[in-house]
């Protein structure tokens, strides 16, 4: 089953009850799976003018009480981040896909990494942020993808997955039986007409400012919340490592095929995986750096996580990096060569 | 064991759907595969290519450095792809359309005559089916057996007359490179 429709199945059966999307590569076969399947199942399916009302539409829904879901790449998510922005500040969930392209502009449709930033940054205007899921194979898009339905709903808020063309367009066997029937979540917000009970509102424009500060403060107690409770990673070979390589996503599929080259050489390389990149698993790093002194980034961008892995880092270690910008995916031999001159050089750093 | 392998021509001759079938057959025989295609800017008579990785253990990249195999059906797939086929690697080459006068000598080629086969079972259409039966008997991927046993399930029900012919199609295949 491809990524794309992978998705689409897991957020189906996560109970997902609307979707709204509008097309861009290489994210279009989830829509269309999602027109097929969502119809199917007298679920709600739009396929909207564009990806401005697309996230708007969420955004409808949600307030509405509905679990929904839009997605779209790179260009399409620029023109989504003022929606990101309004449900963040109501305090809404939302699941955002985002299959990432190769650069500023239209970019290409080729696997990159290169909205890293865009997506743990908030990436809309304002104070905010959201969780941002990286998965990295196929299979494990049914364990994020109910997650981000779940997370979404436990704190209010947006939660983005990030992935890519490859990951979107890859085919890999897939089994759905670890996804549970979706909890249910008391939600005392939702606008579904008074009938008797005290009116409610929803609103982001706050004019006084001294409500608009404790609205801020509250948000940022519960990205706080998120900070402590959510962060997730997994560790490959890292017991007996020398060199630590950080890498997310399809990269990190590629890195792995890298390492198992270099452990055959006996170079002792292990691997930190960040599923959530934001919050980032930075105390696993810090962790690490009490024994371990080099630790290597690698991305397909021009290096944008690497600001992560240097503030949590905070000066211990030295960091390499390597990154493929612009579509380009490099080969487990490529990175089994660049890790490897700089596995060698450190190991004569450490001999002078 | 682990085996990576590139399929390449020109859009239309059915290069995904070979990498996609064997991918499927192995997957149902209960191994790891990842199928990766190359996607882009593709029209008819463009270039295209997938990559299957078909292993025993959990499948680190479905980027593959250096494959096995490579399946090249047209003259610029071949040209490309035998440059990053591993030593002594074999490259199934379309003998109808290409030439493999400028090959590496450090690789084996085995040429099918596609085309010709295809036609004398009615139909140029299955000339992918053909290339695989080769592919399978030459590299052992997966058994025969598992591959003609998983076609029904592949192809979808009620499309009897389908089977019969890529199942024969994968027989001529396979037994052209027996000879």
């Amino acid at each position: 089953m491809s990524g794309n429709a992978a998705l689409g199945e897991a957020a189906v059966l996560s109970g997902c009850t609307c979707y709204f999307g509008y097309p861009i590569t290489p994210q279009n076969e989830l829509t269309e799976y999602m027109a097929k399947r969502m119809g199917e199942l007298g679920r709600v399916f739009i396929q909207s003018e564009s990806e401005i009302a697309a996230i708007n539409m969420v955004l409808g829904a949600s307030v509405a009480g509905a679990r929904a879901m839009t997605s779209s790449s790179s260009p399409g998510m620029s023109l989504k981040q003022e929606g990101i922005s309004y449900l963040a500040a109501d305090e809404l969930p939302a699941v955002v896909v985002d299959m990432v392209r190769g650069g500023p502009g239209m970019g290409n449709i080729s696997p990159a990494q290169s909205d890293y930033l865009q997506a743990t940054r908030g990436g809309g205007h304002g104070d905010y942020k959201t969780i941002v899921l990286a998965p990295g194979s196929v299979q494990e898009l049914t364990e994020v993808v109910p997650l981000a339905f779940d997370l979404a709903d436990q704190y209010r808020n947006p939660v983005v997955i990030l992935g890519d063309g490859m990951l979107g367009q890859m085919m890999e066997p897939v089994s759905f039986d670890n996804i549970k029937p979706p909890k249910q979540y008391t939600k005392d917000y939702t606008l579904t007409g008074a009938k008797g009970r005290p009116s409610r509102m929803v609103r982001s424009l706050l004019f006084d400012t001294k409500e608009e500060e404790e609205h801020n403060w509250k948000l940022v107690r519960k990205y706080q919340r998120m900070e402590q409770n959510e962060v997730r990673y997994e560790t490959f070979l890292t017991d007996d490592a020398e060199m630590v390589v950080i890498a997310y996503g399809i990269g990190a599929r590629i890195v792995k095929g890298a390492i198992k080259r270099l452990r055959q050489e006996n170079m002792k390389v292990g691997m930190v995986r960040p599923i959530t990149v934001w919050p980032f698993p930075a105390a696993i790093l810090q962790e690490l750096a009490k024994t371990v002194h080099d630790f290597f980034v690698f991305e397909m961008s021009a290096g944008q996580m690497i600001e992560d892995v240097k503030l949590a880092l905070a000066g211990k270690g030295r960091i390499h990096f390597y990154g493929r910008p612009g579509g380009i995916i490099p080969t487990p031999v490529e990175l089994y060569r660049i890790i490897g001159r700089h596995y060698y050089m450190a190991a004569r750093r450490k001999e002078q | 064991m682990t085996t990576k392998t590139i399929f390449s021509g020109f859009g239309g001759q059915g290069v995904l759907s070979m990498g996609f079938t064997l991918a499927n057959a192995a997957m149902l025989e209960g191994r790891y595969v990842t199928y990766l295609p190359s996607y882009g800017v593709e029209v008819r008579g463009g270039t295209a290519n997938c990559t299957v990785v078909v292993s025993d253990e959990e499948i680190a990249s479905p980027v593959a450095s250096e494959p096995e195999f490579v399946v090249a059906m047209n003259q610029p797939s071949f040209n490309r792809f035998q440059n990053i086929l591993q030593s002594g690697g074999l490259m199934c080459v379309n003998a109808s359309l290409v030439n493999t006068a400028s090959v590496r000598s450090d690789i084996e080629v085995l040429s099918i005559p596609t085309s010709e086969l295809a036609e004398k079972l009615g139909t140029i259409k299955v000339a992918n089916m053909i290339m695989l039966g080769s592919l399978i008997r030459a590299s052992n991927i997966i058994s025969f057996d598992a591959m003609i046993k998983n076609l029904a399930e592949l192809l979808g029900e009620g499309k009897s007359k389908l089977i019969k012919l890529n199942k024969e199609a994968l027989e001529t295949g396979f037994t052209y490179v027996k000879e």
